[in-house]
């Protein structure tokens, strides 16, 4: 069995291999509340198991002296129709510091649930947190400025949802054809 | 100091000072007002809406108002077919096209695992290259109009004129090419293709000097960008600002370099960054400044991969471009260094359809233009105007 | 150009209609509104930059609806912005005239299907007097556009309502199909 880890971990890359140094920091200090790592090799991310503490690993992964992920590249929202999920993905990377990258998932229920806000700890989650909203309907705790962005503040229904159903009027203009 | 009465009438306050002088003095305090600028407003580069609450002539917050050109990107990605998504990526940086192309394809390349010809990547680097320095001078020439000085503008669009008969010339479209396409390129560049950049670039080398003497070294326009909307490098970062507003701030980073992708780590060229003699460090003048340097780079790299592309007898670029775009399952994170920073894909796919599951596009001007609430504090009006003009925003890639 | 090809007697005294006079200051002086929404917008400043110099034709845009005779709605208009596209048409002052650019204004374009934010063409908002095709259209076809307000205007008079003066137009336009196999003949003969 360990054998065949060590010869996984050899046909990891470089960059693989770095991220999965991070991500080894990030679960000894918080062990179980983050999933295993996924070590594909375009994008290689882990899960944060226990969401409440989104924001505590979120200020860890910013200032630990290890780590330093001080840019948040990327927010995507996801639908996970079949989990029956929403959920974030984040990119994220060490300007200036250190060469490594990593993805983290955030998963949270698709009816009323709600992730934690990290907008105080990148001011990029900011306003992708409200496009994450706008286009999906999860609720990001703790947001300073939760409101739609990019659709109207009056549209009905979230646009990037799967089981999307487009409103036949806006404003008495007639909407899809 | 003490207050010993307030008169209802003019809003007069009563006060003994410390030396026991009993002076009267009035609030000069105006009522904050709101002004929106936009979504109809020449100095705002498209359909954004600011809404600016002022004291007097002064900025005390300014809120962007964006989505006006929100065209469902990401949507129509889950409807069509990955190659089909190239045109809709051109459309959402217009300014831009092959960059953004490129940073597509390279991502969606990523996901396929394919190898692409030697000859096709040094035609996506001197394309994108063209594309870059048509996309900055753009940025430049409606930078002086903002600002005031419209001459500049016309300079810049006869130069970018060129650029875009030669663009046409490759693909057959002046601003929106469909050239990249995944695994390959639409065409293979006509015959006299080297011949005729390389007159470009011989023609355009003393214009950037030109335009350096008309618009950056211009007093007036250094006095109206000089220590405006200065943004401190970590801050910066914390924002996640990419390309030029990044470099602009001090910050050695870009993506040819960093992340690198294509040939660019073959090339030779030079990631400029004011060193805080002409400009302060972080303010629009140096932003400005990130902009006008680069162009020269992008000609070195021109000139380079002029030198080094391989030709070769009866080149099919469509060679490897698979018959059926069917990724595996899984997901990645591409992106490429476009002309207003990183322009990035995220992409899922379930390995059983030809469309992808989830394609969001990480836009460089909706990330650097989040900052616009902190940049814009306690600023005059018209410099807000400056502010603007040196994000350098595409209303197509923020609203997608 | 009615006037121009006129002989202009040595007095410079000119006899001519009050609406030729009218419409000819009018169509050399079209001043569009300012108003970009997207990669049209950019195709707009072209035409209005040194090469294809829109000037020339008395062209030049303005800031301000209040100023501006044409509405030049180059790119997509969306839900958001369809309410805002109507209160700057409403500002306008009468005569006003507006120009559809580009396949987006026209019937929505590239994001017919899928596009629930798009409006499937500015003309279920506001009239449109002229749609000039492309995806953008090149600086050519926009100039052709507003080539043909000029005629429009032309035909115009006082009393005369915009139905009458399309209705004139069509009268006096010419068949390109006969102009084309004309010159077909010609260059074959």
């Amino acid at each position: 069995m360990d054998k065949a880890m060590e010869e996984a971990g050899n046909i990891m890359s470089a960059m693989v291999q770095e991220s999965k140094a991070a991500y080894d920091i990030i679960r000894e200090r918080f062990g179980e509340a983050v999933s295993e790592f996924d070590a594909n090799p375009t994008m290689p991310f882990f899960e944060v198991l226990d969401t409440a503490r989104w924001v505590d690993i979120a200020l860890f992964m910013r200032d630990d002296a290890r780590l330093k992920f001080n840019c948040m590249a990327c927010l995507s929202g996801v639908d996970y129709l079949e989990e029956g999920k929403l959920g974030i993905v984040c990119n994220f990377e060490s300007i200036g510091q250190y060469t490594h990258r990593i993805a983290v998932k955030v998963k949270c229920q698709r009816d009323g649930g709600s992730i934690p806000s990290v907008s105080c700890v990148w001011h990029t989650a900011n306003w992708h947190e409200r496009e994450a909203y706008d286009m999906y309907g999860m609720v990001f705790d703790g947001h300073p400025d939760l409101r739609r962005i990019l659709c109207p503040e009056d549209w009905t229904g979230f646009p990037l949802r799967k089981d999307y159903q487009v409103q036949e009027t806006y404003h008495g203009i007639k909407v899809p054809y | 100091m003490q207050e010993l009465g307030k008169a209802e009438l003019n809003s007069t306050r009563i006060i003994r000072q410390d030396d026991n002088r009993v002076i009267i003095e009035k609030d000069l305090d105006t009522e904050y007002m709101v002004l929106s600028m936009g979504p109809q407003h020449p100095s705002t580069h498209g359909v954004l809406r600011l809404e600016c609450i002022t004291d007097g002539e002064v900025v005390v917050e300014a809120e962007p108002y964006l989505g006006y050109l929100h065209r469902c990107f990401e949507k129509y990605c889950e409807k069509i077919d990955y190659p089909a998504i190239v045109p809709y990526t051109d459309r959402m940086d217009y300014l831009a096209g092959m960059n953004t192309e490129l940073a597509y394809c390279i991502t969606v390349e990523k996901l396929l695992d394919i190898e692409i010809p030697r000859r096709v990547e040094f035609i996506r680097v001197i394309t994108a290259e063209l594309n870059r320095i048509a996309s900055h001078l753009v940025a430049i020439g409606t930078y002086g109009i903002d600002l005031g000085a419209f001459t500049p503008f016309l300079f810049c669009f006869r130069d970018r004129e060129i650029i875009l008969n030669l663009l046409e010339w490759i693909s057959g479209a002046r601003m929106l090419y469909n050239y990249v396409w995944i695994g390959g390129l639409s065409y293979d560049v006509p015959a006299d293709f080297k011949k005729r950049v390389d007159e470009f670039v011989s023609y355009f080398k003393p214009k950037v000097v030109e335009l350096r003497e008309l618009l950056t070294e211009n007093e007036i326009f250094v006095k109206r960008t000089k220590g405006i909307g200065i943004m401190p490098a970590e801050v910066a970062i914390n924002y996640g600002w990419s390309g030029p507003m990044l470099r602009g701030s001090g910050v050695k980073w870009d993506l040819r370099r960093n992340d690198p992708y294509s040939i660019y780590p073959e090339l030779e060229f030079d990631i400029p960054v004011p060193d805080g003699k002409f400009s302060d460090v972080g303010d629009s003048l140096s932003r400005h400044l990130v902009r006008a340097l680069e162009i020269d780079e992008s000609l070195k790299i021109i000139e380079q991969c002029l030198d080094k592309m391989p030709e070769v007898a009866g080149f099919d670029p469509r060679a490897v471009i698979p018959k059926r775009i069917r990724p595996k399952a899984g997901e990645v994170y591409g992106r490429a260094e476009n002309p207003r920073g990183e322009v990035g894909f995220y992409i899922v796919s379930d390995g059983k359809s030809t469309k992808p599951l989830r394609c969001k596009a990480r836009s460089s001007c909706f990330v650097n233009l989040s900052a616009m609430k902190d940049l814009s504090k306690g600023q005059l009006i018209p410099d807000l105007v400056a502010i603007i003009g040196s994000i350098d925003i595409v209303l197509g890639e923020v609203d997608r | 150009m009615g006037l121009l090809d006129a002989r202009i007697s040595n007095r410079n005294v000119l006899v001519t209609s009050v609406d030729n006079v009218m419409n000819w200051a009018r169509l050399s002086s079209l001043w569009p509104m300012g108003f970009g929404l997207a990669c049209c917008a950019i195709e707009m400043m072209a035409t209005n930059a040194s090469n294809y110099d829109l000037e020339r034709f008395g062209i030049f845009p303005r800031s301000s609806p209040r100023q501006s005779d044409l509405m030049i709605v180059a790119g997509t208009v969306t839900m958001k912005m369809a309410e805002r596209v109507i209160t700057l048409y409403e500002q306008m002052p009468e005569p006003r005239y507006v120009l559809s650019m580009g396949s987006c204004s026209n019937c929505g374009g590239p994001y017919w299907n899928h596009g629930y934010h798009v409006l499937k063409g500015v003309d279920r908002v506001i009239p449109v007097d002229v749609y000039v095709p492309g995806c953008p259209p090149r600086p050519e076809a926009l100039i052709g556009g507003l080539m043909k307000i000029q005629e429009l205007i032309r035909m115009e008079g006082i009393g005369l309502s915009r139905q009458d003066a399309l209705k004139k137009l069509a009268e006096k336009s010419v068949d390109p199909q006969q102009v084309i196999d004309q010159a077909r003949k010609v260059a074959t003969a």
